[in-house]
């Protein structure tokens, strides 16, 4: 088994760069190379913009495996975690924030921000979510087209709702949504990203002052509570509220406009969406698209804490690692027959929220708003049609979370 | 079958609730887990078997 064990002098020299390119004509399909090294190895080098070599784990077993083992962790000031992009000199890590922390202090942090996203809790805002779907179709419906489903309607969707659940004004939407575009921007210029974060850090900051002096049955009052007890500090409590604010809201877009194209270029199952009254079926397409499109494309990034022996090679404490759940979520091994969209398919056990104790903390309230919108949008517009070539849609390849831009569409 | 539940390892993902209702819940007060019963009927013992293979924090154990 030794003799599998790469040392620094046996890696070979086509590791290819990190991240990849998809494929020409195939928006929907991870990279090429990295299914290519997926077939070829559970583990394979990849080099960062850094010229870091850290490991890219690609397929489904070894990646729960790994993201759910206590020797492996999520903090980024470790050496050898394998940074997304250059941090600013001043600036620790960009968003300083419990996912980016180990436990204990993570499952302390993550503990008082869990209650709102309980399964009954996210349920009982079905009918409210409902209604600001049906507004804005309204809304879409008695106005021109062709229109911008990105700016008409996937984006203010988990806007408005993440707003009303952290009490952050829906006003203001503008400003968090600008911001929060540039700190999950691949290539924003580390000024760049830190100014973004520190307006929204100084944003929330302000808010957290209103709710230190006026509490509303909101998450941010329940954080402005928890500082007024002396658990959490007014920053991190700020903090908090950049991650959620920024992850309840791009990510959910990204897979409402991203979703509606991928069905728009599956018009089957597209048209068994639309003619089902089975919400069971309709939580399965919502479990096969977060699967089949895996949005967050970037790759999950941890450190190895100690040596790891694992599918016959060494990881070495101070590696790190690279999660592309995207490729888990297309390893035939997980998902038979994987790169076919089969909203029928058992897809519950994928990977695109993430595994081990860093998994999604607000993945309850996400399907619960893509059950609504896609239970509701095509049924409504039942002749929802593309308004340019799949050619001309301009897809985020420079994005952490993976969409389109715009999405033109009639009906 | 039994189910075991490791709230300290659990991390509120209400998977486990969205899998088997009739056998997991949450606390009201930070999400974590707790379990309804700890003998699933036959009918359940698919979607708690299930459960137990999605939690991501591998909270829950089985013995069949």
């Amino acid at each position: 088994m030794t003799s599998t064990v790469p040392t620094a002098g046996e890696l070979p020299a086509d590791i290819p760069d990190f991240p990849m390119t998809r494929a020409a004509g195939c928006p929907f399909d991870p990279p090429p190379t990295a299914m290519a090294k997926q077939q070829e190895a559970p583990l394979a080098k990849i080099r960062l913009w850094d010229g870091s070599t850290p490991w890219m784990v690609t397929r489904y077993a070894e990646q729960r495996a790994l993201l759910a083992d206590p020797r492996v962790s999520a903090d980024i000031t470790r050496p050898g975690y394998p940074l997304q992009t250059a941090v600013a000199p001043g600036s620790r890590s960009g968003t300083g924030s419990f996912i980016l922390m180990d436990d204990p202090e993570h499952a302390r942090m993550r503990r008082m921000v869990t209650a709102p996203f309980a399964i009954k809790r996210v349920a009982a805002l079905r009918p409210a979510i409902q209604k600001i779907v049906d507004d804005l179709i309204d809304g879409m419906l008695a106005g021109p087209k062709p229109v911008d489903l990105v700016d008409a309607f996937a984006l203010p969707v988990p806007s408005l709702v993440i707003c009303e659940l952290l009490g952050v004004p829906y006003s203001d939407h503008d400003f968090f949504q600008d911001n929060s575009k540039v700190v999950i921007k691949r290539d924003a210029e580390p000024e760049e990203r830190n100014a973004a974060m520190a307006a929204l850090s100084g944003y929330l900051d302000d808010l957290m002052g209103e709710k230190l002096a006026a509490p509303a049955d909101d998450l941010l009052s329940g954080l402005a509570g928890r500082v007024k007890a002396g658990e959490l500090t007014r920053q991190e409590a700020a903090q908090m509220g950049v991650l959620l604010l920024i992850a309840g809201h791009e990510t959910t877009a990204n897979m409402i406009a991203l979703g509606t194209l991928a069905l728009l270029e599956h018009p089957d199952q597209l048209a068994i969406l639309r003619d089902t009254d089975d919400p069971k079926l309709v939580a399965s397409a919502v479990e096969e698209l977060l699967r089949y499109l895996n949005i967050v494309h970037n790759g999950r990034r941890r450190v190895a804490l100690e040596d790891i022996d694992i599918a016959g090679r060494r990881i070495h404490a101070g590696d790190g690692l690279v999660f592309a759940t995207d490729i888990a979520n297309r390893d035939p091994e997980a998902f038979p027959d994987p790169d076919r969209l089969d909203i029928r398919r058992d897809a519950r056990h994928h990977v695109a929220f993430g595994f081990g104790v860093h998994q999604c903390l607000g993945q309850p309230l996400a399907r619960l708003e893509l059950q609504v919108v896609y239970s509701t949008l095509y049924k409504r517009i039942p002749g929802l049609r593309l308004a340019a070539g799949l050619e001309q849609i301009p897809f985020k390849h420079d994005g952490v979370v993976y969409g389109v831009y715009e999405l033109p569409v009639t009906w | 079958m039994k189910v075991i539940l490791d709230q300290d390892k659990c991390v509120a993902s209400g998977q486990c609730v969205v899998a088997a209702a009739d056998v997991f819940d949450q606390r009201d007060e930070d999400g974590i887990a707790v379990l309804l019963t700890s003998d699933p009927t036959p009918d359940q013992a698919d979607d708690t078997r299930h459960a137990a293979a999605v939690c991501p924090a591998l909270a829950i154990q089985i013995q069949e």
